[in-house]
């Protein structure tokens, strides 16, 4: 354990010293951009230095955020302002926005970039959107309250989720039809597929659970419970959710149980929860996967956790009520 | 080409979420009586359709839901007028639904269970706060959404505690259910340390609630009603009848805060909250109703969605079926209060939150941090397990 300690605290300090070394080249430093719900704003994080080196003026209420598959834009839903906007990361500040419907929250991209399907909590619907032409193609009718959005590794599949019907939609997304709807516990917020489509995860917020979905039969196959020593159940409410590229591990925000709850993604079991800051919602990993970033809603900051050593290592202090994160692919 | 056409057709039937059978229909009643509450303040004046907007909000949820399930839920209103027999109407009405949704004043509401018990009927009580009903006078067939009286008291009271208003003059109307409330807050004050520091009683000498002159005599009567008080940090007051607390707030003696039945106010809802996601339910709400959402709309929808989630849950239509999943373990409801709530197994009362509002704004919401239970932290609200009297039958 402790030359575990002594070896982690070098490789610490040799990626420290490497990240300094590589300060003059940019390609290993990353870019996070964060939504703050009250504050209006986005904040940039630099990942080399873990501050932030920016606050971008947004719409009001932005929660959802997104890098284009290019990396030169960034989508952020201000869900207030019944809008998207896009954010030009050379510039960093808005340039455009997007017709969406009203209040949007979170949205998914498609493989190339080109179609954006937006879950509009006040309608019931999810809207898809033509980024190119900045027009409305058309909208798809869902249950209560859409929320999360998800998109199959092969591009065939956009899951919602419906937060106060429980449902995860599955929609075909050639013929835009819902396909399949598949039953979780209450209020479904996030969804994330495994990058080999063999499973996709619905968190459910009130219910305190993750479901496991089997895309191809699309039934429940297993849920993921959380138990924290100390803390009611009630108080366990998971969000986020981020899977590494092999499949082999997740993390689930808790909310405010404050934790985020590391999962082996092939047994569903829960390995070890991380304190963070208050009132966890999302994250996002750095693309080499060596740092995974949390927002922190109520205490007003990020966590990075290291991803090897699953410890968290920093906090980094961004505006108010810090809701999404996106970090940009190299 | 044609047989193609008939596989492409099966396909499509059997995935896409148009059903080929008739949908389950599930009747849900609406009982209540008609007529509008007094109220002093004519901002607060209850519209017609208080509560049963909620139901029908709650009804056009459920049916959102219910097209991808083949569930359809449908609402019927009844409201009596003064004289109508309660036990008839309601008898009339479970001929035609299994679930009846009641705003009805406790012994109304007794009579009603006690009409309907051998027929199955499930009852919500929606609108009375009585303990009694939750307590000695407890039903097997009634579940109790509305908050009671004391969930109500104790709400307000661990917030005035943690406050450090500790220290309460304690105001109280000369009517039966001044009094009911009154006893919940002097237990509420026993129970979490606050003290009362000297009870007067506002006597009910009747008049109108509306004058062209009045505010010139409330403010020469509410000064001196409060004076001479003993040294006391909020004043208190317990009047549910609408005579007096509104007329307190910057009219007492002392400059002092007032909590209770005006000033900072327990409620299962109001139109100000807009905390985990409730800004969308008060959205499709003031679509639908072009109005604001009151507690007792709430205290209906989630009447009518916890019908609904049953209903999904078990994937059935049943009337058993649905009563049986919602007194069950396996039954909780999200209604915007940020955690979800259950049913009190040995009272069937749901577990809630409950906000502190002062007309405007949300203040905060109870339980508070600190006050600790063994089972729920909602169970710090209300009467708990060991000290019911309701035996369940």
């Amino acid at each position: 354990m402790k030359e575990d300690g002594l070896h982690m605290w070098r490789r610490c300090l040799l990626s420290g010293m490497a990240a300094w070394l590589a300060a003059a080249t940019p390609a290993s430093a990353f870019i996070a951009y964060v939504s703050n719900e009250k504050s209006n704003t986005v904040s940039v994080i630099d990942t080399d230095s873990w501050t932030v080196t920016k606050t971008i003026k947004v719409g009001q209420r932005p929660r959802g955020i997104e890098f284009t598959r290019d990396g030169k834009f960034v989508f952020v839903a201000v869900g207030d302002d019944d809008s998207i906007q896009v954010i030009d990361v050379a510039k960093q500040e808005v340039v455009d926005s997007l017709p969406s419907g009203p209040d949007p929250e979170l949205f998914a991209l498609d493989a190339d970039g080109k179609i954006l399907y937006v879950a509009n909590e006040n309608d019931n619907t999810v809207t898809i959107i033509d980024v190119e032409k900045r027009a409305r193609l058309g909208d798809i009718q869902v249950g209560v309250e859409p929320e999360g959005m998800a998109i199959s590794p092969d591009g065939k599949i956009l899951i919602n989720t419906s937060e106060t019907t429980n449902m995860a939609h599955f929609i075909d997304t050639a013929t835009r039809q819902i396909v399949a709807n598949v039953l979780v516990d209450a209020r479904p917020r996030f969804a994330e597929f495994k990058r080999d489509n063999s499973e996709v995860w619905v968190s459910s917020e009130i219910g305190g659970t993750v479901s496991i979905i089997d895309p191809v039969k699309r039934v429940v196959t297993d849920k993921i419970s959380f138990n924290i020593p100390g803390l009611r159940s009630e108080a366990i409410q998971p969000v986020g959710i981020s899977m590494t590229k092999d499949g082999k591990t997740a993390f689930v925000a808790l909310g405010p149980a404050n934790r985020v709850a590391v999962v082996d993604a092939t047994s569903h079991k829960v390995t070890k929860y991380l304190l963070v800051g208050q009132r966890v919602w999302h994250m996002a990993f750095t693309p080499d996967e060596k740092y995974l970033m949390v927002t922190n809603g109520v205490s007003n900051d990020v966590s990075v956790i290291d991803v090897a050593a699953q410890k968290v290592i920093k906090t980094i202090q961004v505006g108010e009520l810090p809701w999404g994160i996106t970090i940009a692919q190299p | 080409m044609f047989r193609w056409l008939v596989v492409a057709i099966s396909l499509s039937a059997a995935a896409s979420p148009v059903f080929a059978a008739d949908p389950i229909e599930i009747g849900i009643g609406y009982l209540g009586r008609a007529g509008v509450k007094a109220k002093l303040s004519l901002v607060e004046l209850p519209a017609e359709n208080d509560g049963l907007a909620g139901a029908r909000l709650a009804i056009d949820d459920n049916n959102t839901t219910g097209k991808f399930l083949n569930q359809r839920f449908t609402l019927e209103e009844v409201r009596l007028k003064d004289g109508e027999d309660i036990a008839k109407a309601a008898a009339a009405l479970a001929e035609r639904t299994g679930f009846i949704i009641a705003d009805l004043p406790a012994d109304e509401l007794l009579k009603v269970a006690d009409t309907l018990r051998d027929r199955g009927t499930l009852l919500l009580n929606a609108g009375a706060i009585d303990d009694r009903l939750r307590e000695q006078d407890c039903r097997a067939n009634v579940i109790h959404v509305a908050p009671t009286r004391s969930m109500l008291a104790d709400a307000l009271a661990q917030y005035l505690v943690w406050k450090q208003w500790k220290r309460w003059l304690f105001v109280v109307g000369s009517h039966d259910r001044d009094r009911l409330y009154a006893d919940a807050l002097r237990r509420a004050a026993t129970r979490f340390g606050a003290k009362i520091v000297q009870e007067r009683i506002f006597e009910d000498t009747g008049g109108a609630r509306r004058t062209d002159s009045g505010v010139t005599l409330i403010q020469r009567q509410m000064p001196v009603f409060t004076q001479q008080a003993p040294a006391y940090d909020v004043l208190v007051a317990a009047d549910e009848s609408e005579v007096f607390a509104s007329y307190l707030p910057y009219r007492t003696w002392d400059p002092r805060p007032v909590a209770g039945s005006a000033g900072l106010v327990p409620t299962s809802w109001h139109a100000a909250q807009d905390q985990w996601g409730a800004i969308q339910i008060q959205n499709r709400f003031a679509k639908l109703n072009s109005r604001h959402m009151t507690a007792l709309d709430m205290q209906a929808w989630t009447a009518a969605r916890m019908i609904g989630e049953a209903a999904s849950r078990t994937n059935s239509g049943d009337q058993k079926a649905i009563s049986d999943f919602l007194k069950g373990p396996d039954f909780s409801i999200a209604a915007f209060k940020g955690r979800r709530l259950t049913l009190r197994d040995w009272n069937l009362q749901l577990r809630q939150p409950i906000l502190l509002v002062d007309g405007r704004m949300v203040v905060s919401v109870s339980p508070q941090e600190g006050f600790l239970h063994q089972v729920s932290e909602l169970d710090t609200l209300g009467l708990d397990r060991p000290e019911t009297k309701c035996r369940l039958q």
